[in-house]
């Protein structure tokens, strides 16, 4: 039994590790070292997704008043963030019509709501990070992570503006944040998409400690009632 | 249980609910050998009914609707009281169900539990497993991601293949040209009411066989041959009831423990349970780049992808699977050794059944990846040169998993095999 619950748990360390998401071409993914506690970067990751995300992209399967989880309250919500709807009970959504997006992009933005379940932190802290000036596009920009992507580099004016020199990125224009402040704050965004994909990570981990806590415990009882019953087989 | 209690005999009168408790748990006798392999028919019973009681759970709030069903799985994770828990209990519960039942079939395979006189209980077993494996693709499409669409896709398409009436039945399985809104309404159907009656009738049938021949045991004995002489009961039997429900307690708490652990702290389990690709919702127009079935269908989509087209057609594919699963009902008359349990049986038959866990584990894990994952085989290698090696790996597998079920007449018969004794080992 020990032999077998050792060999399923050896099993799943081995699954969870082998399948990692894999960039669209050469670019290693760079590790983001995101703090799901760190309530302050998830609070400064929502005013920028707010703010520069949620005008062309959509997250209509979250609600602004689920920022509650991340300690913004109904007042500091209506008053900072609620640029798209009335109500803090509404859903994150936006106002641009697809079929006119999709004309004006060649590709619908896509709803990022759980974009970060899909693609990996990795993923979104990587792409925003490498976007360069490309005049071969048709808006002018290309990225690394994810060659040829439709969308132009909307945060430019605060990384600056970077060319694509013997396959390296170099900051050719600087923008209104160093190199440093800018990582930090893609780190804040992707902190705050892996929150808003699934606000139940915030607790669910504290949960998982009670109930297993609360498993073991009936697991020490359970085998000695077994052993109590069982003593009289021979 | 007391004939005097006023109640239970006004009850017992018109329901025999005192005698059927006697017969089936506190004077059902099973033997007293059990290792943990025999828990997993109880744990599947478990995941059985905690699949009904989330799914009812998950009915309330999901929209079987092509426009609402993302977005209503994502209000279910989210504006639902707990509904996550729910949703990760039945996605975990789903994939467990399968690593129970494998484990399930694999007790039974090296116990001998089909043979003689246990060849229905057995049927009854692969059905189970038919239209369990029906229920999960069924369920699979529900959330309407990327992967629940496409990978809906090619299973229907399996359909196409089949001689002259290929496309017809694909279309009426479907229900339009594509997987659409009519796909997504009848598997919800089929998934919520069809199967899981036919389920529970068939775990009853299971069990009613089960219970009319008893349980085999890890020495492939009959406790029945040994009985007392005076009380007729079985000497190495226990009453299920009390012995074996609260040895039943510790796989379960065991089993919670782990089902607890992926629920709260991997419930993707690195994209086998919830595939990455599934959280992007079903678009018709992009076809993802690589699309793998769920972990527990690949050891079978490894099968059908490792069979070459004939004439054109992969029908010879689509059977191979088919008959990768059906075979599992001739097993009982398969069998032509004189000995029931692995214990007893020579190591012939010890290498085949090792060389059949390789291939349906390794079979298993080719079905996750694209079959270029190895690369190709070098052009001077005589007709098979520029193949997949993981193709290549995959059909030498494919005809070890076979070779197995054909050889097996053969092999149990000439495998020499051990005295078995007269009563059961235990301790």
């Amino acid at each position: 039994m020990k032999k077998f619950i050792a060999i399923l748990i050896a099993l799943m360390m081995g699954l969870h590790n082998s399948i990692s998401f894999s960039a669209d071409g050469s670019y290693h993914l760079d590790n983001a070292k995101i703090n799901l506690d760190d309530e302050q970067s998830l609070q400064r990751g929502a005013r920028n997704f707010i703010n520069y995300c949620l005008n062309c992209h959509s997250a209509n399967y979250m609600r602004y008043n689920r920022l509650a989880d991340i300690g913004l309250s109904d007042d500091v919500i209506k008053e900072n963030l609620l640029f798209t709807a009335e109500k803090t009970g509404e859903l994150m959504d936006i106002n641009m019509d697809s079929t006119e997006a999709k004309k004006w992009f060649g590709a619908n933005p896509p709803n990022l709501t759980v974009t970060a379940r899909s693609r990996g932190k990795d993923w979104i802290y990587s792409y925003l990070r490498t976007f360069y000036v490309d005049e071969s596009r048709e808006l002018g920009w290309n990225n690394l992570v994810y060659p040829n992507a439709a969308m132009p580099h909307v945060l430019w004016e605060l990384q600056g503006v970077q060319n694509l020199e013997d396959s390296k990125l170099k900051l050719t224009k600087p923008g209104l944040l160093s190199a440093e402040e800018y990582d930090q704050f893609v780190l804040d965004t992707t902190n705050y998409m892996v929150f808003m994909s699934e606000p139940a990570k915030l607790v669910r981990h504290k949960i998982g400690y009670y109930v297993i806590g609360f498993l073991l415990i009936l697991l020490i009882l359970v085998i000695n009632l077994k052993k109590e019953f069982w003593k009289d087989i021979k | 249980m007391q004939k005097n209690n006023g109640f239970m005999s006004w009850v017992d009168q018109r329901l025999p609910v005192s005698s059927f408790i006697k017969n089936h748990l506190t004077h059902y006798y099973a033997p007293k050998n059990f290792n943990f392999l025999y828990f997993f028919g109880a744990l599947a019973i478990v995941l059985f009914v905690l699949q009904i009681l989330t799914g009812i759970f998950l009915t309330m709030h999901y929209k079987p609707d092509a426009l609402h069903a993302f977005a209503s799985v994502e209000y279910i994770m989210r504006d639902v009281s707990f509904g996550w828990v729910i949703r990760y209990m039945h996605s975990t519960g789903a994939s467990l169900f399968f690593v129970v039942i494998y484990m399930h079939m694999f007790r039974a395979l090296i116990y001998g539990s089909y043979k003689q006189p246990r060849e229905l209980l057995w049927i009854f077993g692969v059905l189970i497993f038919l239209l369990l494996m029906a229920e999960a693709f069924f369920g699979y499409l529900l959330p309407w991601g990327q992967m629940s669409y496409w990978g809906a896709q090619v299973i229907v398409n399996l359909f196409a293949t089949v001689p002259f009436i290929g496309p017809d039945l694909a279309e009426w399985v479907r229900g339009d040209y594509l997987v659409s809104d009519a796909t997504l309404n009848r598997f919800f159907a089929f998934h919520v009411i069809a199967l899981p009656l036919a389920l529970a009738g068939l775990i009853f049938l299971h069990l009613a066989a089960l219970h009319s021949v008893g349980s085999n045991n890890p020495d492939g004995i009959e406790i029945k041959e040994n009985k007392d002489k005076k009380t007729g009961i079985p000497l190495d039997g226990i009453p299920f009831h009390p012995y074996y429900t609260v040895k039943d307690l510790i796989g379960l708490t065991v089993f919670l423990i782990v089902f607890a652990s992926i629920i709260f702290f991997m419930p993707e389990v690195g994209g086998y349970f919830l595939e990455h690709n599934n959280f992007v919702p079903a678009d018709p127009l992009v076809t993802p780049a690589h699309i793998a079935p769920v972990w527990y269908f690949t050891p079978f989509y490894s099968i059908l992808r490792a069979v070459p087209p004939i004439l054109n057609s992969q029908f010879p594919g689509v059977a191979a699977m088919g008959a990768a699963v059906l075979i599992l009902f001739l097993v009982p008359w398969l069998d032509k050794s004189n000995v029931k349990s692995i214990r007893y049986k020579g190591s012939l038959y010890k290498k085949w059944i090792i060389a059949f866990v390789i291939s349906f584990l390794l079979l298993g894990y080719l079905g996750t990846v694209p079959s270029n994952v190895w690369g190709q085989m070098p052009n001077f290698i005589p007709l098979l040169g520029g193949l997949d090696w993981a193709t290549f790996v995959a059909r030498i597998f494919t005809v070890i998993y076979f070779a197995f079920f054909i050889l097996m007449p053969w092999y149990s018969k000439k495998d020499k095999t051990k005295p078995v004794p007269k009563r059961v080992t235990y301790k």
